[in-house]
Order: C-alpha cells, then structure tokens, then sequence
C-alpha cells in the first residue's frame, strides 16, 4: 500500500525543484531511504546526481539523512524508515552537512 | 539595436551584463544559481540565446543549466556524466596511480554548427559530447588513450578546461588538460594525438619536454588562422603555425611568462592578449600592477595596456577562462578577476573601465553580440 512520506531538501536545492522545503512523495511500503530517493528523483529529476551518484547510488560525502532527532546516514539505504515518518508525523530530512569555517 | 552580453561564472553564482555597442552603460542581472559555483557559461554560435551554464558544488555534485531565451529562464539538462568502460588510473600528486573520479564540468562548448552538440570538458579530465542539446552525454573516451595514466593534477585539479573547435573542418577539435597537456582529433573524437612538441617544462616533469604531464593553462585560437593556436603554459607563452605540430616561444620581453588566460583580437589573428602573474605561488600581478600584455606581432613582442586598471596595490587573480573578446569593431576586450571586478576595453585594450567592481570571484568570462 503507498506511503506519503514528507521529505524536507536542502535549500539550496530548492531552487533547483522549485518547491518550498517540504515536498511529499508516494513510495510503496515497508518505506526506506533508497525509495524515498527513488521517488523523489522521479518526481524531480533535476535532483539526479545532487543527492547520491547517479550509477553507484552512494550517498554524496556531504549529505546527510536524519529523522526523529535520528542520523540515518550510515544505515542501510534499505531499511525500514521509523513509524512517524512513515505515518506522516515526522519528515525524513535530506541534509546539507555543515562543512567549512 | 545591438547588444553586447557578457555571461559571467563566479564561486558564487552567474551574472549576465548587457550594454549597447558603445559598451559603457551596463545592465547586470544575478546573481543566477546563487551560492553555486558557475564554471562556465556559453552560448551557441547556432542560436546566441541557446545558453549552457555548469553550476557545481562540493555538496551537491554537478549540475548542467541550459536556457532557451538568453538566460530569461533557465532549465536543468542532464548531468550524468559516465566515464566510458573501466577509467582506470591516472598519476596522482606523489607519483602513485589513482583512480579516476568524476568532480565537476569546468567548460561547455556548443558546437560551430549543431545547436544540439555541446562538448564539456569535465575533472578528472576527460571529454564528453551531447547531441540532444545537454540532455544526454557520452564520453570521447579516445582521448584518455594518450597515455592518460601519466596525466597528473595542476594545483587546480585535473581538469580538461579548453577545447576549440576548427571552424573549417568541425571534425578537428582541439583540447588542453591541466596537467596533461594539448591534444589533436582530426575525426571528431574518434582518435587523439599529443601536441606538445616544442613545449619545455624544465621545473615541473622529469623529462622536460615529455609527450604528456605539461601543465598546459589555455590556449585561443583566431578563427580565419586555425592553424595557429596560442597557448598559455604554467611557464611559457607559446605559438603553433601547424596545428600544433610544433610549438615555440613567444613569451618575448612579457614581465612574467606565468598565467592563466589568453585571447585572441577578433580581426587581427596577429593580436594576442595576456594578463602576466607573478609566479605560480604567488598568483597576482607583478609589481601590484594589473597590466594587460598586447602583442600585435603575434607574440615576443608585448605592450603593457595599463590605462584605467589599478596600477598599485592589486593582488588579484585572472583565471584561466576569464578573458574574452566580442566581434564588434573596435574590438572589445574583456577580462574577470578573483575580486570581482569585471573589465571591459572598447577599444581593442588600449583603455579599460570595470563593469563590475564586487562580484564574487570570476571564473568564466564569455561575450556575445546580439542583433
């Protein structure tokens, strides 16, 4: 059964999907990261290559997941997402991580 | 009436300035893509308001813009840029192999003919070609055939930064990579030469004048002479009347041989401009005086062009694709620095103003004349 999953982007990526930060995307459960990127790179394909490598599918170094105040990033693409982002209490967060001085 | 526009890459965005022929009142637009690095803009020689921009992050990866309207409205086109088979290695700082690694798109040159070709020079250098307009993108992976496991990285990266295509004969492009060198194809990317004959780089390769490794910075070419190339080497400014056959040194009485950008004066194939660095560590003008070299002899012979640039305390930069000139009559002359000043010279260098006082720092420079 589909799953709205609420995703905030990077804001400098916004100008790119030009939408506001928050989107939703319509993925098949059990829900996980790699088909929330999978859904979101089909509903914005401008997103391709921004996110993770277009052929490995590796994370980029300096992107990061988190959701419910947890760093998803070194999990397994594959997981299951946490229940409130699956039901739609908590969004998943794509994030730029801070880097430089 | 006529229009000048000249597209600007910065680190942190694009700008697009446009004047009238007399080039002295300027609009500017921007910043586009804000916060990115633009490395380069260019449009299409087929239809001027065909635009493609290279807009690249250390966070984000490589992105690719492409307009339809003069930079009104912009587009993302593809950026999968896929190196052909298994890339292998190539000669990394300390002398061991290392693997190739796609980084960022350094220059998109539409082609003379098919508004739907565009080439990108890409880091870790290598060639890649659309034919659908920036959509879609294949490698020339010939190219890496030149003993592509002795190129190593400039203190800029690995980067293919140049490419230049015969206007009589679209199927010979040039190229030249940082630290590699300059290359030949005379069948549209099928299959590569090395030309570096004549080049010397005594302080930077082992074997001085090796086929591949020099740290070629860019080179320019007048359309009516493709056969004569202009180069600006790390160390060196030099001259090819062959295609590249044989390279030889035009630095002359120049203050300094080192820099980065080089161009070529619309109706005089024998006109060449240069703006001399110091050194490559210490990558500002000599003297805190930023001078635009001329020769009008195609080279040894240099005049400094001074008259309304900062002639004390100037320790800024021009980078490698920041200088171009525009087809009008005088010749306009532009150039771009590291702190945001963007010059302009109406009068083929003999006088200069500055368009632009504080962008962020310029990478690219490009100029086209409108109807």
């Amino acid at each position: 059964m589909p799953t709205v999953i609420r995703v905030l982007i990077p804001v400098p990526l916004q100008a790119l999907t030009r939408t506001g930060r928050e989107v939703e995307v319509r993925v098949e459960s059990p829900a996980s990261v790699e088909m929330v990127l999978d859904a979101l790179e089909a509903e914005y394909p401008m997103l391709r290559g921004t996110l993770r490598d277009q052929v490995s599918k590796q994370r980029r170094p300096f992107i990061r997941f988190f959701a419910c105040g947890e760093d998803l990033s070194l999990e397994p693409a594959t997981n299951p997402l946490p229940d409130d982002v699956v039901s739609g209490r908590e969004p998943l967060w794509v994030v730029g991580a801070m880097a430089g001085g | 009436m006529s229009t000048v526009r000249v597209l600007v890459g910065t680190r942190k965005g694009a700008f697009v300035l446009t004047s009238d022929t007399g080039r002295e009142n300027w609009q500017i637009r921007g910043p586009f893509f804000a916060g990115w690095e633009i490395y380069h803009l260019k449009g299409s020689p087929v239809d001027p308001n065909r635009l493609y921009a290279s807009q690249t992050s250390g966070w984000f990866g490589q992105v690719i813009q492409r307009s339809n309207d003069g930079g009104d409205t912009w587009e993302a086109a593809g950026n999968k840029f896929v190196y052909e088979g298994t890339p292998g290695t190539h000669q990394w700082y300390d002398g061991t192999q290392h693997p190739w690694e796609f980084k960022r798109v350094w220059k998109l040159e539409p082609s003379l003919t098919d508004l739907d070709v565009v080439y990108a020079g890409v880091e870790d250098a290598a060639l890649f070609q659309s034919s659908d307009g920036a959509q879609t993108w294949q490698e020339l992976p010939a190219l890496r055939d030149v003993k592509g496991n002795l190129w190593s990285p400039g203190a800029g990266g690995m980067c293919l930064h140049t490419i230049i295509q015969d206007p009589g004969n679209p199927q010979r492009l040039f190229t030249a990579i940082s630290a590699a060198g300059a290359f030949r194809t005379d069948d549209g990317g099928q299959s590569w030469q090395a030309i570096t004959a004549g080049l010397k780089s005594n302080f930077e390769l082992a074997d001085s004048d090796a086929e591949v490794g020099h740290c070629v910075h860019s080179m320019a070419m007048h359309p009516s002479h493709p056969g004569t190339l202009f180069m600006q080497k790390h160390w060196d400014v030099m001259r090819t009347d062959d295609a590249g056959e044989l390279w030889y040194e035009v630095s002359g009485n120049l203050p300094s041989d080192f820099g980065f950008a080089i161009a070529v004066h619309s109706h005089e194939p024998g006109t060449v401009y240069v703006v001399p660095i110091k050194s490559d560590s210490e990558h500002f003008p000599p003297d805190g005086m930023l001078r635009v070299y001329r020769s009008r002899a195609g080279g040894n012979e240099w005049e400094a062009l001074t008259k309304g640039l900062p002639q004390n305390n100037c320790y800024v930069n021009v980078l490698r694709s920041a200088m171009a000139v525009d087809s009008l009559d005088p010749c306009g002359v532009y150039f771009g620095t590291t702190g945001g000043q963007v010059y302009v010279s109406a009068d083929a260098g003999d006088s200069w103003s500055a368009i632009v006082h504080d962008l962020p720092a310029v990478l690219s420079v490009e100029v086209q004349c409108l109807p």
